[in-house]
């Protein structure tokens, strides 16, 4: 028999991407993602040409992983997927186009799933692709021992994680920010409550604290960024969540943040505002 | 209940507090069927029900059979042109066509085929390479058109299409329509062109304030219409006679002898008595008659008669 919804999941996909990739409308996700690119690549050429007084490599790696905790998971992928994934929904009945997709023979739930992959892949490679390109290039002024720690050190092992952790923290915002977009008509408001609530996980009881994708995301982080007074002494500790049930968990939460949308869409209709 | 039928069983649609339609009952057969009523009637509202765009706040629709809460079902037999003016960015018309048929799960050579065929079909083959951003007003309807027949559905549903084509495309528009409606299926068509909708239309539709206040074939809803006096126009030699044995009846309520004095215009509350009438004189006078017609069994009449200026434009 033939897979006629993998076609359409297909069709949907490569649409998207025609549609959204490179468009004008996102230009400020992409200036988002090269942000800590141009920084460290700056970094490099900076300690380049100094000829004395530098730090050391594990100074380097927990300054990455600060860059990464507070810039890309509380900053860039968080506003990067709302922007993404908020629109996909939202931004085509603000265009009035979405319609066409909903006079298709197709799923309400493969629509759903076409769309949520498109954004997927477009903020996986631009935040995925960030993170890798700004993390190499930290430390790539420490010449041979930034490559001895790549390759024979944890470098490399960061890398992996870094790379799992910008694309989980893709995979959980893209759901829940495709999620607003379908059910809000302004999903910033949603997206506020949820930008105070993540920001808000340290100083949470610990209980509170496993009810957001931050704290997850935090655990799987390989390098541990301590913070600074006066907040240290407002933040609750926690104990953290094994990998193994972290990444699933993630996952599990995201499929069925994602099968509500798509009983959401299912229902939904098309309503202009006319 | 008909598979070849579109039916709403006591459908009503609220926007809110606002009255979209209000428990409407119809079945339309195939063939050109006009949706025909003043802005704000509810055409668009039962055009967007049937297509399953909006869902009925009560009642039952189903469009051949199928309910329109099933689109993966209904959307393979119905194309939809609807009156929004947006298109998605950065496609070409050829573009817009081919994607959208992808998502029908059909191979890229079949898409290929029928978007050039939808295309040809327009008019649109020579436009199709360049952006639909760069298109003109009318170039954009025949689009939307051909993105709605390129899957070659039974129920081809059209929201004012007619707008912004020029006299030649609106002809060829028009010709399409009636092709299609020929081989059986269902065109729907809303249109404020009323002696274009007159021309084309089987069956007509007319909605005011979202309810129907007539459906079927434009001669019988015109026959229904008992307190407005038929207009009928008679073509004969001696039309002073005809009229003079006219007044002697109580139904005839006008009679109006034409410039040329060939022709007889009168308006009757019994048309079946005056036939009658009309056959005695022949016979007594021997008044040659060169033709008998209606004058106002067409839409735009009948609109006049039962929803008229209170219904504001069409």
């Amino acid at each position: 028999m033939k897979r006629v919804w993998i076609h359409q999941i297909g069709a949907v996909l490569r649409l998207e991407l025609k549609k959204t990739a490179l468009s004008r409308r996102g230009w400020w996700v992409y200036i988002l993602a090269l942000m800590p690119v141009v920084l460290t690549l700056l970094h490099w050429l900076f300690e380049m040409s100094r000829s004395h007084g530098h730090h050391s490599l594990g100074e380097d790696s927990v300054v990455f992983a600060g860059i990464f905790l507070f810039f890309y998971l509380r900053g860039a992928i968080f506003f990067g997927c709302m922007g993404i994934f908020s629109n996909l929904f939202r931004g085509e009945m603000l265009e009035k186009t979405l319609h066409y997709y909903y006079l298709t023979p197709m799923r309400r739930e493969l629509l759903v799933a076409g769309k949520y992959l498109s954004g997927l892949s477009v903020a996986m490679v631009v935040f995925v692709g960030s993170t890798a390109a700004s993390f190499l290039m930290i430390g790539r002024h420490f010449g041979a021992a930034w490559t001895d720690y790549l390759v024979h050190g944890p470098g490399l092992g960061q890398l992996g994680s870094y790379v799992l952790v910008a694309a989980l923290a893709c995979v959980g915002y893209g759901a829940v920010f495709l999620m607003c977009g379908l059910l809000f008509k302004n999903p910033m408001i949603p997206a506020a409550v949820v930008f105070v609530w993540e920001n808000l996980n340290p100083f949470l009881p610990t209980l509170l604290k496993k009810i957001s994708v931050i704290f997850y995301l935090k655990n799987l982080c390989p390098v541990e960024v301590p913070v600074p007074p006066p907040f240290s002494v407002m933040v609750i500790d926690a104990d953290p969540t094994p990998a193994w049930i972290a990444v699933p968990g993630l996952l599990a939460v995201s499929a069925i943040v994602l099968v509500y949308a798509a009983i959401c869409a299912r229902q939904s209709e098309i309503s202009y505002g006319e | 209940m008909s598979d070849s039928l579109i039916t709403f069983a006591s459908v009503s649609k609220f926007y809110g507090e606002v009255l979209g339609i209000n428990k409407v009952n119809l079945s339309i057969p195939p063939g050109i069927t006009s949706l025909v009523g003043p802005n704000g009637s509810g055409k668009t509202t039962l055009m967007n029900l049937m297509t399953g765009l909006i869902r009925p706040t009560q009642g039952e629709i189903r469009v051949l059979g199928i309910a329109p809460e099933h689109p993966e079902r209904l959307c393979r037999h119905v194309g939809y042109c609807t009156q929004f003016d947006a298109f998605p960015k950065g496609l070409t018309g050829r573009q817009f066509i081919y994607w959208f048929l992808r998502t029908h799960g059909m191979s890229p050579a079949e898409c290929d085929q029928r978007t050039e065929a939808a295309l040809e079909k327009v008019g649109m083959t020579e436009a199709a390479n360049r952006h639909v951003a760069a298109y003109s007003k009318g170039m954009r309807q025949r689009i939307k058109l051909a993105q709605a027949i390129a899957h070659d559905p039974q129920v081809l549903v059209l929201d004012e299409p007619l707008n912004g084509l020029d006299p030649m495309a609106r002809a060829e528009t028009i010709a399409l329509f009636q092709e299609w409606g020929s081989k059986g299926r269902h065109v729907l068509v809303s249109s404020h062109i009323l002696h274009e909708v007159d021309r084309i239309s089987d069956q007509v539709v007319l909605l005011s304030h979202g309810y129907v206040v007539a459906e079927g074939q434009i001669q019988g809803v015109r026959s229904e219409v008992k307190e407005q006096p038929m207009q009928i126009l008679v073509r004969c030699d001696h039309p002073n006679v005809l009229a003079a044995r006219l007044f002697q009846q109580d139904h005839v309520v006008e009679a109006k002898i034409s410039t040329d004095h060939k022709g007889l215009l009168l308006r009757t509350a019994d048309a079946d008595s005056f036939y009658l009438l009309l056959n005695r004189v022949v016979l007594d006078s021997g008044l040659e008659v060169e033709s008998v017609a209606p004058a106002d069994d067409d839409v735009n009449s009948v609109y006049q008669y039962l929803i008229g200026s209170e219904g504001g434009t069409v």
